[in-house]
């Protein structure tokens, strides 16, 4: 449960720095190559996704779903706290529809 | 090192441009569930397993070779569509992928659509639109 608890936290913050990235891109295609935001964001997906299958190599498949919905959960958070992003009820709406249905397909997985 | 940032280009809009991130993503999630799917029928052919033996596999495997670069355009396009589009409308419409593994497994590898994951992948789709109807009015 903490290995894909982790993979979650990380992944959101991989998510936060790809759009930190994305805004320091500029014209030129170095700007994607030496971007050092791009970067963090990339690596923190890939931590997060071998936190993610070291989780489910020990048996955490059950939680591997709703896990991943606090990756969501996280990311709305940073959304507003580092871009000043407006949460509305149609965000909480949508993300709430979208976990409901994840749980669903990782019940219907089993 | 990026000192520059981006500047909107002033030709196109900015609910046009926040339309045009939305459906990157749709593009991005379909991309990324084939990838998923080639992953998974590389690594069923896997012939060494074991960490070293995926990274092998990563390089010679055609559908694992394929399925990482398709991973790579699925990155790519996301922090392109990030520059215009909210973070927290476009990181759970990945959540869209889910949808179409779904549809894919049942399609490539024969696997059964149990009605729990049907009401599951109609609930991401309702979910999916409710927020892309928010972000393309905000």
């Amino acid at each position: 449960m903490a290995l894909v608890v982790t993979g979650s936290v990380i992944g959101s913050f991989g998510a936060v720095f790809l759009k930190f990235g994305a805004l320091a891109l500029g014209r030129h295609w170095s700007t994607w190559l030496l971007n050092w935001r791009l970067a963090i964001g990339v690596g923190a997906y890939l931590l997060s996704s071998v936190f993610f299958v070291m989780g489910v190599a020990r048996g955490e498949l059950s939680v591997l779903y709703p896990m991943v919905s606090l990756g969501y959960i996280c990311t709305l958070m940073w959304s507003r706290l580092f871009f000043n992003e407006r949460l509305t009820a149609s965000k909480f709406a949508g993300v709430g529809l979208i976990l409901v249905g994840i749980v669903l397909l990782g019940l219907g997985n089993h | 090192m990026s000192t520059a940032i981006a500047t909107p280009a002033p030709t196109v809009d900015v609910p046009e441009r926040r339309r045009r991130a939305l459906l990157i993503v749709v593009g991005c999630t379909l991309i990324g569930a084939v990838a998923q799917v080639l992953i998974k029928s590389g690594a069923n052919h896997l012939s060494h397993p074991g960490f070293l033996g995926a990274i092998l596999g990563m390089l010679t495997n055609p559908p694992l070779f394929f399925g990482y670069c398709l991973y790579g355009v699925f990155t790519a396009l996301m922090v392109y569509a990030l520059r215009d589009g909210e973070l927290s409308i476009l990181f759970p419409l990945i959540a869209l992928q889910y949808v179409w593994v779904s549809i894919l497994s049942v399609v490539i590898f024969h696997e059964s659509m149990s009605p729990l994951k049907a009401a599951g992948v109609v609930v991401i789709v309702i979910g999916v639109a409710v927020l892309g109807r928010g972000g393309a009015k905000a």
